[in-house]
């Protein structure tokens, strides 16, 4: 039997507010267990939350780049259960009335089509604290730091078919909420994490299987491989007579599998309620208008620009708008060389590769946009080679210096001198008494042979272009 | 040495006729000596109290003035006080020492307030006797058979016995105004939102707000202004211009148009009751007002619609009490689950079960609208109930209760009954409107109270209303005999 894959992710991304969402306390990230927990997040006797009016802000930005509905009115709600690391025994949530509602996000399959995934909703809510199993001998530890840390959590159509499709949403929504800035994206951190809704369905089959949870997939490697598991599993299970369980799972990444976590029949009725400690959250018009005025440029505008204006082709013009950081780098490259095609040959390639070697993000890199920039104009002004060029960026990379001071420091300034390149040519021509004759008979290849001599002979420095022509000349004895 | 009023010790204090340390001094004696009667107080802060009368005397030897420098008071132990246990009346918290201070602990500090203790109440203010009190019952200063009302019953009882001349509340559903009116004193509650819940302990978080006891208007319009205010820390609080409740107490009642209800007049209410009450608006009239009979006619909804949101509401506040961080916790738990059931089995004693219980039951998935959805809407209509009533008169009145203060444990086997000795106050509550309760006369030595019903922010009237009354009247200056 042919099977469908249907997948619908809800993905929580941490809004990178100073404060938290209720409280007045830090949310910086690692600090001593319970050093960041005022007695709001401990949920006092008493206390009282009080909303974190950039949370709001950051909330309706994500809602205008998801071409989505921005709830004039937004309620907030106790979703009620009992946890260790849950102090109030509630969480505040948003139910009924979200502050996002019905958006879109565009994604690019593999084959280069754009498929267009329904966003249902995105709602606010605080996070719980974390629940400490080592270091306490039979007991668990608390550490409340975490708790009531801004979350969105952003709740996909069921509109995902493959776990490739879900992994280029993710990313697509990484992408724009760095691109937004509010969320630092950092998913080691679980700044953005997501749960994954998984069934499969005969294909032609208009109604849903039963579905699993993954939970607290934090890589988007894990959200690929995970899926691929469970949908082999639910596939596998089916074909030998079984059913699927609507349960949560877990995935464990050393065994590549997924594991129950806990079945939905023991689920908790969370009891919703409007949370009375809080008003209706009003926002107007004009505060969209205001807060869309201020919104930067978003990834589709950016890749579109870029292939227009520098004339780049839609995949490059992709990749260089992946992150906001690494198209704000190429930007600047571009204003300080004015060659786009070259500058972006450049970054995909061992701007890219040094990044890569050394791991680091574009923000730490080394070289700055205005030190490739000169690096690169000495590639057009034929100062010196593209070869050669990397030598240099090797160097720039290392910290030797900027690109002008390491050509002139090493010598690698490219011989243009007709008279000092045919000098050359004449001693290697001599020298190679044999390979001359191949050539004239007819052994144009041979070609490549004495270019690479000549420039053995330069250390790379001739102009590859004018080694070329004139050694064709003088080949064939003209 | 005679006792006075609050405001009249306030003149004493700033004329120099006694230091804050006498008065203080005075306060506590009185409580060592007469609390064990009626057990108003759980904690008593001697040492404190005397260093905060000591600051007081020095600020007032420096020529500052401030709203209640030097004046002794208590706060109902549902306020959090920094480094005093805070306790709720229950065993839950028996142990809980609070960390910070209530907004309106803080605001009556710094308005240089004598905090003599805090103030015994009905268990996490949930009961209108003070019998479900961790700490056992107060007893009514009037008679130590009945009860003195709750949950502010400990407040209440300790203005009545002369302890403390004024003390703080909570109120609900009428745990300022029934107390008050059991134990002849006056009570406040102010409009939804004039008074910050930072810091008091949540019992139903949309119906919770905070006011003054005291033995009469003038007092509670002192306290009101060092209570009342903005607070940034609770989005419920109102952005109001500062206001001095003091101000308006002598204007005259001319013309005043006060709305009887019709539905408070009816069958439940207690027939000396009515006499009282009666007799009280007749005072009210020969000073100039006016009475309008009015309707208020689903006021019949008040009770059920109460008995949903508020134990809704109370029993996700009182989840955070698990035992886990601060609380009472059992001994050697077994697991997470037995820490759980055991310290709240524990902790928590029958009344706030029950609530809990029925809070849990009426937002379940499959009643949440039956109930909660329809309570909410209930609400609505009664806050349209007093809506149009307010267009044709400036206050209501009526009884506080339609009995007079019932004898202990006569209703603690019946919590319905129980319930409905809130059938007059519970709808200011649902509504979010001001309520006030005076002493309007006694039956036998009996206290009973007057409510008055003010539109939103209208405190001011009220207190010029009760402060005419009382200056016709003598009311509140009486004292139970055995404490006086």
């Amino acid at each position: 039997m042919e099977w469908e894959t249907v997948i619908g992710l809800e993905v929580h991304a941490q809004l990178n507010t100073v404060s938290k969402i209720f409280s007045g306390a830090a949310t910086a990230y690692g600090a001593e267990p319970n050093r960041q927990a005022c007695a709001v997040d401990l949920g006092l006797p008493g206390v009282l939350p009080v909303l974190n009016e950039a949370v709001v802000r950051k909330a309706v930005m994500l809602g205008l780049a998801l071409d989505a509905q921005i709830a004039p009115r937004s309620v907030f709600a106790r979703k009620n259960y009992f946890y260790p690391d849950l102090p109030k025994g509630y969480q505040i949530s948003q139910f009924e009335l979200p502050i996002v509602a019905r958006g879109h996000l565009e994604i690019e399959l593999d084959d280069g089509s754009r498929k267009r995934i329904g966003v249902t909703r995105a709602h606010l809510e605080e996070d719980a604290g974390k629940s400490v199993h080592e270091g306490f001998g039979t007991m668990t530890g608390i550490d409340l730091n975490r708790a009531g840390t801004p979350l969105v959590e952003i709740v996909s159509e069921p509109e995902l078919g493959s776990a490739r499709e879900a992994v280029a949403y993710m990313k697509k929504l990484h992408a724009l909420v760095r691109y937004l800035d509010i969320c630092d994206g950092n998913m080691q951190e679980g700044s953005f994490r997501c749960d994954a809704n998984v069934s499969v369905r005969p294909v032609g089959q208009s109604s849903f299987g039963i579905r699993t949870e993954i939970k607290n997939l934090n890589s988007f490697r894990f959200v690929e491989r995970a899926i691929n598991f469970e949908v082999e599993r639910q596939i596998d299970l089916i074909e030998s007579g079984g059913t699927v369980v609507q349960e949560t799972r877990l995935f464990d990444p050393d065994r590549d599998e997924t594991r129950p976590m806990r079945s939905k029949e023991e689920a908790n009725d969370y009891r919703y309620f409007p949370d009375p400690d809080l008003l209706p959250v009003a926002v107007h018009a004009e505060d969209i208008e205001a807060i869309r005025a201020g919104m930067p440029e978003l990834p589709d505008a950016k890749r579109e620009r870029f292939a227009r204006d520098y004339g780049l082709s839609p995949y490059d013009a992709g990749t260089l708008t992946a992150t906001r950081e690494l198209a704000d780098y190429y930007e600047a490259l571009v204003a300080a060389c004015g060659a786009p095609k070259l500058a972006a040959n450049w970054m995909m390639g061992d701007f890219t590769a040094a990044l890569n070697r050394s791991e680091l993000e574009v923000a730490r890199s080394p070289v700055t946009p205005a030190a490739l920039a000169q690096l690169l104009t000495r590639i057009r002004d034929e100062t010196i080679s593209g070869k050669i060029a990397k030598e240099v960026f090797d160097a720039m990379w290392a910290g030797e210096g900027d690109a002008d001071a390491i050509i002139a420091g090493r010598g690698l300034k490219q011989i243009t001198d007709t008279g000092a390149i045919d000098r050359i040519i004449d001693d290697v021509i001599a020298a190679n008494p044999v390979q001359l004759e191949q050539y004239r008979a007819g052994k144009d290849k041979l070609l490549g042979f004495f270019v690479g001599q000549v420039m053995k002979k330069t250390q790379g420095k001739a102009n590859p272009a004018q080694v070329n022509e004139r050694l064709r000349a003088r080949l064939s004895g003209d | 040495m005679t006792l006075d009023t609050l405001s009249g010790w306030a003149r004493r204090l700033q004329a120099g006729e006694i230091s804050s340390r006498e008065l203080t001094e005075l306060y506590l004696d009185r409580i060592e000596r007469l609390d064990p009667d009626i057990n108003s107080f759980v904690t008593v802060t001697r040492e404190q109290a005397l260093a905060a009368a000591d600051a007081a005397d020095q600020r007032l030897a420096r020529g500052e003035r401030a709203p209640l420098l030097g004046l002794p008071v208590a706060q109902k132990d549902i306020f959090c006080t920094r480094g005093v246990r805070t306790s709720c009346g229950s065993r839950m918290l028996d142990a809980f020492v609070a960390p910070y201070d209530a907004s309106v602990v803080e605001r009556m500090n710094a308005a240089g307030a004598v905090m003599l203790g805090k103030t015994n109440m009905d268990e996490f203010a949930m009961g209108s006797s003070n019998e479900t009190s961790h700490y056992g019952p107060v007893l009514n200063p009037w008679d130590p058979e009945r009860v003195p009302g709750g949950s502010s019953g400990g407040s209440a009882a300790a203005v009545a016995a002369r302890l403390v001349p004024a003390a703080t509340g909570t109120d609900t559903g009428g745990s300022i105004r029934q107390p008050a009116a059991f134990c002849g004193v006056t009570g406040l509650k102010p409009t939804y939102g004039r008074v910050s819940r930072y810091g008091m302990i949540a019992f139903a978080s949309s119906l919770d707000q905070g006011g003054p006891m005291a033995a009469s208007a003038e007092d509670c319009a002192l306290m009101l202004n060092a209570m009342a205010g903005f607070d940034s820390r609770d989005s419920t609080s109102l952005e109001r211009p500062d206001e001095d409740f003091t101000a308006g107490l002598d204007r005259d009642l001319k013309g005043l148009r006060i709305g009887l209800p019709r539905e408070y007049f009816g069958d439940g209410l207690h027939a000396d009751v009515r006499r009282a009450v009666q007799d009280a608006l007749a005072v009210l009239r020969e000073r100039g007002a006016e009475p309008v009979e009015i309707s208020l006619p689903n006021s019949d909804l008040s009770v059920p619609a109460y008995y949903v949101v508020a134990p809704a509401e109370c029993s996700s506040n009182l989840a955070r009490y698990d035992g886990v961080r601060f609380g009472h916790r059992c001994n050697d738990p077994r697991d997470l689950m037995d820490l759980y059931t055991r310290s709240r089995a524990e902790g928590f004693g029958a009344e706030v079960k029950r609530r809990i219980m029925i809070g849990t039951y009426v937002l379940s998935a499959g009643y949440y609208d039956a109930y909660y959805l329809k309570a909410q809407k209930v609400r609505r209509l009664i806050a349209e109930d007093f809506r149009r009533a307010f267009e044709q008169v400036d206050v209501i009145a009526g009884p506080t209760t339609p009995e007079l203060p019932f004898r202990l444990g006569e209703k603690s086997a019946d919590p319905v009954r129980m319930y409905l000795s809130d059938i007059y106050t519970i709808a200011a509550n649902l509504a979010g409107l001001p309520g006030l309760s005076m002493p309007a006369g006694t039956i036998g030595s009996l206290p009973v109270g007057l409510q008055l019903i003010g539109n939103y922010f209208d405190e001011g009237r009220l207190l010029n209303v009760a402060h005419q009354f009382q200056q016709e009247t003598g009311w509140h200056q009486r004292m139970p005999a055995a404490f006086a």
